[in-house]
């Protein structure tokens, strides 16, 4: 393992939303092993500290992206990161959603504002080979139109469905509004061979994982991406424990079988 | 151009201004990296804000200090207030549960020289505060770590966790489980380093009370430990009596 | 491991030469020790700074040290530290940078370069807490190199419990008074008619080649006898014991217990139990930096899960917000989700959080209260409904 980050250069600064930047990033001298989609790294901003990202790209020459929104000091600090600045990395780490599992099977990707991030490099992967899985429906909701993460690309994408609502609309809003699990009426699936990726705020993956389950899917064939505090990512520091899990170590990609009860407890 | 520091109080002793005057190490690399701006207790050169960073030392005790307190907001970027007297009112907060003027009268030969408000405030009650920094006095680690802090744009590393777990950090025994002594650093919020345990004292508060406060149960401890009620009024009524006294009545 | 190497006895001398002789070779040696009014884990430079002569009276939220007449050096159980003082220590620095002119980062992590620690007077509940350690800092796919370093440097010299406390219960924890695998030396600490001495069994080549170091001379029966009479004695005077059902089903099935509210109503959150556990072991880092603003540190210390920044959630506050949530985690953590975590109990049944609880908070009451509240076709441990 690298206890010590690596420095990587800025490439590219994207900026997504009023909060919210892609950073894209190249190793300076030597890179991490390879991150699979749904792993995390531990970026640090040198000064400000070290927060868990998910990659939101994977390229095969070590290039990787991370999307950030600005919370605290230090993912404040990454956001305005520009061309040129370096941040240190240390990964992979963590689960992957497994996109292996679900060739051959109808793919339902369902995500919640900064949520669709995790999930690009995923849904990227699966529209890139459509021979190999059925229909691909992706699922995008946000609190207002100016909280879409991707609105660009999200259209751009060849899927069997594509839908985007929003929670509270400006008046150029001419898409859905509501709850992003209404949209899976629309999806074309059948639920006994439908695999699904879940990410976004925990009360939205409840709710589309007991929709999507209700429906007939099954609990393990619902991945869901969960988010705790993580100060080590190496299952050494307690701090994201999930009753018997430690997310950065068995996490954060879990299958709902696993979760469903653990997340219906308080203050778990 | 280097940030410009201002350092200003209002009713307090002086001791928190005087912690950053204690940072003789470090003064020095703190002057080139900030311009102190306004900071009487050290040099009579002061210079107009705007201050991208205001110390404030001292409890609101008069009409002019709210006001001076509204305008030195007005002039700061960032505002920190330090010690118990700006973030819980101080000892003087004692009046909040007396009669001031009797105060007043006893105290005073002439007592209509002494115009005072009922009461004495933490500078939270007045002007929205970026970060509070306790202490009576303030830790001087403390202090530095949150300029650094301000300076770096990060978040101040100053937990507010009880003073226990700096006891158990720095190997202290525990002298209310190994001696029966009274003590309030399971209340209290560290920063002071656990400093009074690791003298075989108990912690007497003057942090006021941490992030996590279960009153009640300190208060049978302290009765367990020989303290009448009494007793255990005078102990949390020092330099964070009104804070310990909003925990009492949550 | 186990060695052939017979058993030996070393008398009060031997052990002086013991304690000199680790110290020659240039080991930190660390063991018991009367500072602030109680026994304390220190560093050692000679035999006689052990405590002869005192014992401690344990109870829930109470310690006393007291004169003992027998002059005994290990009639104590364990105090107000453990051995994760040293082995997994309460500050590190993990790693630093500086920042170039031209504004790039070069890190630079810390040398590994740990002392040689013996440590005297493990007790047979510590080595199976720093077994536990050893699982959860070195057992994973990621290793903390830190504490490995430190671990494989570190000589184990054990000490059987002939005096057990009044908060101790490890036998029903799953351990005992007598010494399991792990150590490098044990000793059993014998006091008759025949004198004060230590019988000194070997666990490993190391501890077979100190002991050729010191004056020592072949175990007879009668010590051997004593020393195992003694010990088992100690297994029958535990002050305290865990309720025999399947602990790691009752609390995974408890996490709506009215109990927690009971407990949370007593308890200061103060953390102090977490510190004195010797199996603890979370951290959290900080990042700490000059005036310069060009360097900067990544500072590990040890935390609770009874802060409220422990699970804080950028946007969402605390996820354990209440006390209630915070005591369920500390106990429902170290009985039961332990075993899913890293294989096993992360309790040895030392007592530390018993007796260093500043409100006598004790976690074999609660155990019990939580199995008295389970509804009674639960009861029993009859595993999963």
């Amino acid at each position: 393992m690298t206890a010590v980050p690596l420095p990587y250069r800025v490439t590219a600064h994207r900026r997504e939303t009023a909060d919210t930047a892609t950073l894209y990033l190249t190793p300076v001298r030597e890179a991490l092993p390879d991150f699979a989609p749904g792993q995390f790294a531990m970026v640090h901003c040198f000064g400000r500290g070290e927060i868990p990202v998910s990659v939101s790209s994977v390229q095969a020459t070590g290039g990787l992206a991370h999307t950030v929104r600005a919370v605290g000091a230090v993912s404040a600090g990454l956001c305005a990161a520009r061309a040129g600045d370096v941040v240190g990395l240390r990964g992979p780490y963590g689960t992957a959603w497994g996109l292996e599992a679900a060739r051959g099977r109808d793919v339902i990707v369902v995500a919640g504002g900064i949520g669709l991030a995790p999930l690009r490099p995923l849904i990227l992967q699966t529209v890139a080979a459509p021979e190999a899985y059925g229909r691909v429906s992706v699922l995008v909701g946000a609190r207002t139109p100016a909280d879409l993460v991707g609105r660009e690309e999200i259209p751009r994408w060849p899927t069997a469905f594509t839908g985007v609502t929003v929670d509270r609309p400006d008046p150029g809003w001419h898409g859905d509004v509501g709850l992003v699990t209404a949209l899976l009426d629309r999806a074309p699936f059948e639920a006994a061979r439908t695999s699904a990726f879940v990410c976004g705020p925990e009360p939205m993956i409840r709710a589309t994982a007991r929709d999507l389950t209700g429906r007939g899917v099954a609990p393990e064939r619902v991945r869901v991406s969960l988010e705790r505090n993580m100060r080590c990512a190496t299952g050494h520091c307690g701090h994201c424990q999930l009753g018997p899990l430690l997310l950065c170590r068995d996490g954060p990609v879990v299958g709902w079988d696993v979760v469903e009860d653990l997340l219906s407890v308080r203050e778990l | 151009m280097a940030p410009k520091l201002a350092v200003f109080k209002l009713a307090s002793c002086d001791g928190c201004q005087l912690t950053l005057l204690d940072c003789e190490d470090e003064l020095l690399a703190l002057a080139g990296q900030v311009e102190i701006a306004h900071f009487l207790e050290a040099s009579s050169d002061v210079r107009p804000g705007p201050y991208d960073l205001a110390l404030v030392e001292g409890s609101v005790t008069t009409a002019e200090d709210a006001e001076r307190v509204r305008a030195i907001r007005a002039a700061s970027r960032h505002l920190v207030t330090i010690g118990a007297c700006a973030t819980a009112g101080g000892i003087q907060a004692l009046r909040n549960f007396a009669d001031v003027d009797e105060y007043r009268r006893t105290v005073y030969a002439r007592p209509e020289y002494v115009s005072t408000l009922a009461t004495s405030t933490p500078v939270s009650d007045h002007v929205h505060v970026d970060f509070e920094l306790r202490g009576c006095p303030v830790d001087r680690r403390q202090l530095l770590e949150v300029i650094t802090a301000f300076l770096a744009g990060r978040k101040p590393d100053v937990p507010d966790h009880s003073v226990c777990f700096e006891c158990k950090r720095r190997g202290t025994v525990c002298v209310t489980v190994a001696h029966g002594t009274p003590c309030l650093g399971p209340v209290t919020q560290a920063g002071c380093g656990a400093l009074c345990p690791a003298f075989r004292r108990g912690c007497f508060g003057c942090f006021g009370p941490s992030g996590s406060v279960n009153l009640p149960a300190q208060i049978r401890l302290l009765r367990r430990d020989g303290l009448d009620e009494d007793a255990v009024q005078r102990f949390l009524h020092t330099f964070n009596a009104a804070a310990f006294d909003e925990e009492l009545r949550t | 491991m186990t060695t052939t190497a017979p058993a030996a006895v070393l008398d009060r001398a031997g052990l002086d030469t013991l304690v000199t002789t680790l110290v020659a070779q240039g080991r930190t040696v660390i063991g018991p020790t009367v500072r602030d009014g109680a026994v304390v884990l220190a560093e050692l430079s000679r035999g006689d700074q052990l405590p002869y002569g005192w014992g401690v009276e344990l109870d829930a939220g109470r310690y006393r040290l007291v004169p003992r007449a027998d002059g005994a050096a290990f009639a104590h159980s364990a105090g107000p530290q453990s051995w994760k003082n040293w082995l997994h220590p309460a500050h590190e620095r993990l790693w630093s940078a500086d920042r170039a002119p031209d504004g790039t980062p070069a890190y630079t992590t810390e040398p590994l370069d740990p002392p040689q620690y013996a440590f005297l007077g493990v007790r047979p509940c510590d080595l199976r807490a720093i077994a536990i350690q050893d699982r959860v800092l070195t057992g994973g796919a990621y290793e903390d190199s830190r504490y490995g370093a430190r671990r494989r440097r570190a000589l184990l010299i054990a000490v059987e419990c002939t005096e057990p406390g009044g908060t101790c219960f490890c036998v029903s924890a799953g351990g005992g008074p007598a010494a399991g695998p792990g150590y490098d030396l044990a000793l059993t600490e014998v006091l008759d008619g025949d004198g004060h001495r230590f019988l000194v069994r070997v666990g490993s080549e190391d501890g077979a080649r100190l002991l050729e170091q010191v004056p020592h001379r072949a175990a007879d029966p009668a010590t051997e006898a004593t020393a195992r009479a003694s010990v088992e004695a100690a297994a029958g005077r535990m002050g305290r014991a865990l309720p025999e059902v399947d602990i790691r089903e009752l609390l995974a099935a408890s996490p709506d217990a009215e109990r927690w509210n009971d407990v949370a109503s007593r308890c200061l959150t103060c953390a102090n139990c977490t510190m004195v556990c010797p199996t603890c072991f979370c951290t959290t880092t900080e990042e700490v930096t000059d005036l310069t603003g060009d360097h900067t540190e990544r500072w590990q210390r040890w935390d609770s899960c009874f802060d409220l920044d422990f699970s804080h959630l950028h946007g969402g506050g605390p996820v354990r917000a209440s006390a209630r949530s915070r005591y369920r985690q500390w106990l429902t953590h170290k009985l039961s989700t332990w075993y899913d975590q890293f294989g096993s109990s992360g309790c040895v049944g030392c007592g530390r959080c018993i007796a260093w609880c500043p409100a006598g908070i004790d976690i074999t009451e609660e155990v019990r209260a939580m199995d008295a509240e389970r509804p009674v076709s639960h009861a029993g441990g009859t595993g999963e409904q």
